[in-house]
């Protein structure tokens, strides 16, 4: 028997999943048409040269054998009430691991213990039939999840609640609006009761109002009843808000296991899904170029993660060959989507839309003030340009960076919005009350 | 009571999360699970029993949905055999007229289109049953074994009304069944297990092997013929009864015809043992290689 202290839930142990690729495909239809198509092509060789080698040939079969480690050596120990966030690019092993940890695939080898009740979230709504009215797929979601009859119905009135969908309870879900489906299903998954809960990017539907409020919703499940959570996520600034440590997992190794804060600021900046740095490295431009262009707050160079009561300092070096009548530098900040939050130009502070410029090297340093962004994830892009006109030079989304959650006030306290500056308000009592 | 003056001002859901601390504790002593490459888990069986709902569960919502949207709705699960009774009892008692001793031809073919429909639905729907449910499976772990069963489970419940249309005919033809009736419980067991065998086998084949959903309707075709559905086993001539026995419902329907009917076509019990013993084998073999495939399900759905 393996031995936990009683401290750990979750104890892997030099876990490897393989995958065979191509030949996988190959295998899955053997049986049958594989073994008649290999058997034709054998007698049509024998036939003659009617066909090119490329297709009968046997060249290349054996390359089609490729083994591929989703996961490879990984172990690690998480504690009860732990909040682990698992990070690492597309393809790093984050969806295979959790898929081993909920045992819905088997490792290939290597041993995971689990000590507790597991629940899975890799979507919402599995198992919905869309023929099955709201009520019923309550039953039956809930049971798919792991809940019992009367657990469910226990809660039924609660689930309905949260999802607002009682008008509609007895419609079939296939009669629902997508923005409705959604809602009843994280409804019920919101009211499983596992020790353990393993959620995929299933934040990656509804709208930002719904994401929002579902990262509310885990984050309320996680604090205040001290379940253990393990969650995936792109989004740097959810997983920084969740979670207190983090699993670093880049091709199928884990590169780092630890607090949440600095490894998501190291992940950032690795190239992950962030960058504080970026220099020219393409041809300059005919007289005006981009050189550099970095992220800093107060003395700290190469900061990807922001508190939000942080200033963030975005410095553009650019140098000028030619004297330049007109300019304007300016400076775009999007959001996760792509969506733009603000535009600024460093004539702001000239007082004019352009400015004539000499030659040389030069750097301009904008300031976004801190309480203004609300928690997520940002990129910007700079352009110098006669104004509203004429392109002398642009970068698209050199860098990117994270805005993470502080506490009350500001931004950190999870308000709604596209923005959250501290605006000031004036109290007082009205005369003759 | 601090924690109910909290929750008063709290939306439901921070209800919710109150009382989940109490069913925290409960299952805080719950035991470890170890996962590990090729281990034949022992709680199987275990976790088997505790995912029962969802067994149940799976079984309503196909009850539910298959007739959805239909004008006579559940009549449907009437008629289907129904009509199928009259069509056998029309070509092979009125056109071939095949010998049916004692018995009304319509009892002697209806004995045997219950346990021969059963094994054919609860195949057809099961074999199918992991691909259609493949979204389930590879988001949420549960035994596996649960989704082919609950197809089977579905057949029992269609069983159960064939079996009224059966009382149905027996009144219409003053039919009075002998003591061997107590017993059809016992060969309705085999019937269970002889098709929970099969769709074990043929819901793992088949998804890896898609082939197999061409394969199992033509089966399903093809063994109403081969087996004693529309004619008596009596008809097979004697020195080929064994080997005919093979097949592991010519035992199924021969018991059945003979708890029903009484023993009109003489009941030929060493053929019956022997598709007992490959009826066992098959269930037998089919939880093994279900058991064996199940944890690449996920990888290869």
């Amino acid at each position: 028997m393996v031995t936990m202290s009683d401290n750990i839930v979750i104890k892997a142990e030099g876990i490897g999943k393989k995958y065979i690729l191509s030949h996988q495909i190959e295998k899955r239809e053997e049986l049958l048409s594989a073994l008649i198509v290999k058997k034709g092509k054998e007698l049509l060789r024998r036939g003659g040269d009617l066909i090119k080698p490329s297709f009968a040939g046997r060249a290349g079969k054996k390359s089609e054998l490729e083994e591929f480690w989703a996961l490879d050596e990984v172990s690690f120990e998480i504690a009860h009430g732990d909040r682990v966030g698992i990070i690492g690019r597309n393809g790093a092993g984050k969806s295979t691991l959790l898929k081993i940890l909920s045992r819905i695939t088997e490792p290939t080898k290597g041993r995971v213990t689990v000590k507790g009740r597991v629940a899975t979230l890799l979507e919402v709504g599995t198992g919905f039939h869309s023929e099955l009215t709201g009520r019923e797929n309550i039953y039956l979601n809930g049971a798919i999840l792991g809940m019992g009859r009367n657990e469910i119905r226990r809660k039924f009135d609660e689930i309905v609640l949260f999802s607002e969908v009682e008008k509609f309870l007895d419609t079939p879900v296939k009669r629902y609006s997508s923005g409705m489906y959604v809602r009843l299903a994280f409804a019920v998954a919101a009211h499983l009761e596992p020790d353990i809960l393993i959620i995929d990017e299933v934040l990656a539907v509804g709208d930002a109002q719904f994401q929002k409020k579902c990262l509310g919703k885990m984050e309320e499940v996680s604090r205040r009843e001290g379940r253990t959570v393990l969650f995936v996520s792109h989004n740097i600034g959810a997983v920084a808000r969740l979670c207190h440590s983090a699993l670093w997992l880049d091709s199928g190794k884990v590169v780092k296991y630890g607090d949440a804060r600095e490894l998501l600021d190291e992940y950032g900046s690795s190239g992950g899904t962030s960058s504080s740095l970026w220099i020219r490295s393409s041809e300059p431009g005919e007289f005006f170029s981009f050189k550099r262009i970095e992220l800093k707050t107060g003395n700290q160079h190469g900061a990807t993660l922001f508190d939000a009561d942080e200033r963030i300092e975005i410095k553009i070096s650019y140098a000028i060959s030619r004297h330049i009548n007109a300019c304007q530098i300016s400076l775009r900040l999007l959001n996760s989507e792509g969506e733009i939050i603000l535009t600024t130009a460093d004539t702001d502070s000239a007082g004019s839309p352009a400015i004539p410029r000499e030659p040389g090297e030069f750097s301009a340093i904008c300031v976004i003030p801190p309480n203004l962004l609300t928690p997520g994830s940002y990129s910007i892009s700079v352009a110098a340009h006669f104004p509203y006109n004429l392109l002398y030079d642009q970068v698209e989304q050199p860098v990117t960076f994270h805005v993470t959650q502080v506490g009350w006030p500001g931004s950190g306290d999870g308000r709604l919005g596209f923005i959250s500056p501290l605006l000031e308000w004036k109290m007082g009592k009205n005369p003759g009350s | 009571m601090p924690e109910n003056s909290v929750s008063r001002g709290c939306r439901p859901v921070e209800v919710a999360l109150f009382q989940g601390r109490r069913s925290l504790i409960r299952t805080m002593s719950r035991k470890s699970v170890i996962i590990e490459a090729g281990k034949r888990d022992k709680r199987y069986w275990k976790d088997i029993w505790e995912y029962r709902e969802l067994f149940f569960f799976l079984a309503w919502r196909d009850i539910l949905v298959r007739y959805k949207q239909t004008v006579i709705g559940i009549a449907w699960s009437v008629l289907r055999p129904f009509l199928t009774m009259v069509v056998f009892t029309v070509i092979f008692g009125k056109l071939a007229k095949f010998p049916s001793g004692d018995a009304p031809y319509p009892i002697l073919v209806y004995a045997a289109m219950l346990p021969w429909q059963f094994f054919a639905n609860s195949l057809s729907e099961s074999s199918n049953s992991l691909v259609t449910n493949s979204n389930m499976i590879s988001k949420v772990y549960f035994p596996r074994m649960i989704v082919p069963a609950s197809s089977v489970a579905l057949g029992i419940a269609d069983f159960l009304i064939s079996l009224l249309i059966l009382a149905f005919l027996m009144i219409w033809y003053h039919f009075i069944p002998d003591w061997r009736i107590v017993t059809l419980p016992l060969f309705f067991l085999l019937a269970i297990i002889t098709s929970l065998g099969a769709s074990l086998w043929f819901a793992a084949l088949n998804v890896r092997y898609r082939d197999f959903r061409y394969i199992v309707p033509f089966l399903v075709q093809f063994g109403l013929y081969i087996s004693p559905v529309g004619f008596a086993s009596g008809v097979v001539p004697e020195k080929w009864r064994l080997l005919y026995s093979m097949n592991p419902m010519v035992g199924v329907i021969d018991g059945f015809r003979w708890a029903i009917l009484g023993d009109v076509s003489g009941m030929y019990w060493p053929g019956f043992l022997i598709s007992f013993i490959l009826s066992a084998f098959l269930l037998y073999g089919g939880i093994r290689y279900f058991r064996g495939t199940e944890k690449v399900f996920a990888d290869i759905i």
